[in-house]
């Protein structure tokens, strides 16, 4: 009992120490004490892929919903953001081809007000898309939601008066602190985690192991589906917003369906149905594919210049690390398992457990 | 009173008539077991009353309403559950979620309020779970509550699958044979089983069954079904001596 207790005590004390090293690294990366932009910029990218990658993740692998259209969702929350936080005066000179829509043209909204507007649009938008579209299953349902993603780029593209066309929107207002990004990502995953952990989280799992069983047992599938379908779209939106507000500048080109893939090889990565691994696929992926930038730069050893190092490489190893992972991790780095400290002690049991068994063996022949 | 009726269900599919002319009254408290070879088309009457399928033409009533046409978590909603010829169990969850899952339909609070945790989810909560937990005592799974479903042994999953059943508060259970793939061992267990729980949650049990031992010891009533047609019903002993029912049914079973 009291072994007990004193374990307990330790992991609680070990989580808050782990929390309070976590927000001190923020602290310091944010006052610009310590890491550079590239780095910052990193990080917050890491975190809004963590809001889209767990959004879809809640979508794809809690609730069985082959769904793509997670570019397609980001893509209205980046524009609701950028068209209505622009300053007003500013938007003449970024609408120079075509003057914005009157309607919308003197509508300036604080960050926050634009951000949950861009991810209620998209919620809204998932609902309309959802009702003839979720009724189709697996591989159907993919494709429609692909499908979908890509009428939005280009009702996007051919919106001129809205979002400015191909020429997308620039000057957007910047995130001035890295708890924007971070702030939102772990009130927006907390959320999700309890919705997870609730009576319709369960009934959603329910719906992924077996449908026809959920059913029979007074779940109404459609309104389940939909519900998480609207759910994942909304933090989609968010996450869309977040990453314009970042980049400064959105334009239609961006929200092309490989974005999806993106998110996709996230949760994969990190294991269909576990959050924890989620956040950390995000991470992993941000960072990778910023770091496998080397692959898309010239390569030249020795005076020959290898060919096959030039711009979109970095996308064939990333392919490439992706087959990989389908073929011999299917589970991914956490499969259906969220990271616990019963798992981590599991780890170092395993490896001290080793050797030690070779010890005794040889204090046997003693 | 009659519980379930079936009032001159016609299910066809394309050209094929699945099930004809078909007529069952399920009285209240009483097991009622329906029978006949493979591909008489007993399946196809259960997915007809649970609303997987809308019949071709007729009715079926519950307690009098009609609940022909109403899709199936409605129709769980007002009372009738069922089980599974092969198991279907949500495999990857834990007993005790299986359980809680069945509860889902009556959760009043929405998602956001689940979500955010509103101190009327809690309550709603609490309750399901030690609903759930009493549930799993009385059939004595309680000690398996946090065992993953599929790593169950085959008996306990076909309990569970009935502790499923019940756990969304249905008044008629439908059991689709749910001795499939028992030794005559398990099979006795489940019999008394079966009786217990009607007895205990005063149950009205509608099941399909091949094990001719179980139903004859179990059933008050048993309807024969051969091509889609009824070919007998009545008690037991009236079936046992039906010369139609051993020729399509009992006579090939008591040679194998």
């Amino acid at each position: 009992m009291m072994i007990n207790n004193n374990r307990k005590l330790m992991r609680r004390s070990l989580t808050v120490l782990i929390i309070i090293a976590f927000a001190s690294i923020i602290i310091l990366l944010d006052t610009k004490t310590i890491g550079d932009n590239y780095v910052r910029r990193i990080l917050n990218l890491g975190a809004i892929y963590a809001i889209v990658s767990v959004s879809m993740n809640l979508v794809n692998g809690f609730t069985g919903l082959f769904s793509l259209g997670q570019a397609g969702f980001m893509a209205i929350g980046a524009f609701t953001v950028a068209v209505f936080t622009v300053p007003v005066e500013l938007r003449e000179a970024i609408f120079y081809i075509v003057p914005q829509n009157p309607l919308v043209a003197n509508i300036e909204l604080p960050f926050f007000v634009a951000l949950i507007l861009g991810g209620l649009l998209a919620a809204l938008v998932s609902i309309l898309i959802g009702m003839p579209v979720l009724r189709l299953k697996s591989d159907y349902l993919a494709i429609a939601t692909l499908g979908f993603s890509e009428i939005i780029r280009i009702i996007f593209t051919n919106m001129k008066t809205i979002t400015n066309g191909a020429l997308g929107i620039n000057r957007i207002p910047g995130i001035p602190t890295m708890w924007i990004t971070f702030g939102v990502a772990i009130v927006s995953i907390i959320f999700i985690v309890l919705l997870i952990n609730s009576s319709y989280g369960r009934a959603f799992k329910a719906i992924r192991e077996d449908d026809i069983a959920a059913e029979a047992m007074g779940i109404n599938l459609f309104k389940h589906k939909v519900i998480s379908f609207a759910i994942g779209a909304f933090f989609a939106g968010i996450g869309g917003g977040l990453l314009a507000s970042l980049l400064g500048t959105v334009d239609p080109k961006q929200f092309y369906f490989t974005m999806t893939y993106n998110f996709l090889l996230i949760i994969v990565l990190g294991g269909m149905g576990s959050v924890s691994g989620t956040i950390i696929g995000s991470f992993v992926v941000t960072a990778g594919l910023e770091y496998l930038r080397i692959f898309d730069e010239p390569l030249t050893v020795l005076g020959v210049n290898i060919p096959i190092f030039r711009a979109g490489f970095r996308m064939v190893i990333f392919s490439f690390l992706l087959m990989i992972l389908v073929l011999f991790f299917r589970q991914g780095i956490m499969g259906q398992k969220e990271l616990s400290w019963d798992m981590i002690e599991g780890w170092f049991k395993r490896r001290k457990g080793l050797p030690k068994k070779g010890k005794v063996d040889k204090g046997g022949t003693i | 009173m009659s519980v379930l009726k079936i009032d001159n269900v016609k299910m066809q599919f394309g050209g094929v008539i699945a099930v004809n002319n078909l007529n069952i009254d399920v009285e209240k408290g009483k097991i009622v077991a329906l029978i006949g070879p493979n591909g008489a088309g007993k399946t196809t009457a259960f997915n007809v009353i649970t609303g997987v399928y809308n019949p071709t033409s007729g009715s079926v009533f519950l307690n009098d309403k009609k609940i022909t046409s109403l899709s199936p978590d409605k129709i769980t909603k007002l009372g009738i559950a069922r089980t599974f010829q092969n198991i279907r169990l949500f495999k990857n969850l834990t007993v005790m979620d299986n359980i809680l899952i069945a509860n889902h339909l009556n959760v009043k609070s929405n998602f956001l309020s689940s979500a955010l945790r509103m101190p009327w989810y809690i309550k709603e909560e609490n309750h399901m779970r030690k609903k759930s937990e009493m549930l799993l005592d009385k059939l004595g799974l309680l000690g398996i509550k946090d065992e993953i479903a599929s790593s169950l042994p085959y008996g306990e999953q076909r309990k569970l699958e009935i502790a499923r059943a019940l756990a969304t508060d249905a008044k008629l259970l439908l059991l689709d044979e749910p001795a499939a793939g028992m030794n005559p061992h398990e099979t006795m267990e489940l019999t008394e089983f079966i009786r217990n729980i009607r007895d205990e949650f005063d149950l009205t049990v509608f099941m399909i069954e091949h094990h001719m031992n179980l139903v004859m010891e179990i059933s008050d009533k048993i309807y024969v079904l051969d091509f889609g047609q009824l070919i007998a019903e009545g008690t037991a002993d009236d079936i046992k001596n039906n010369p139609r029912v051993i020729e399509a049914y009992l006579g090939v079973e008591e040679d194998a």
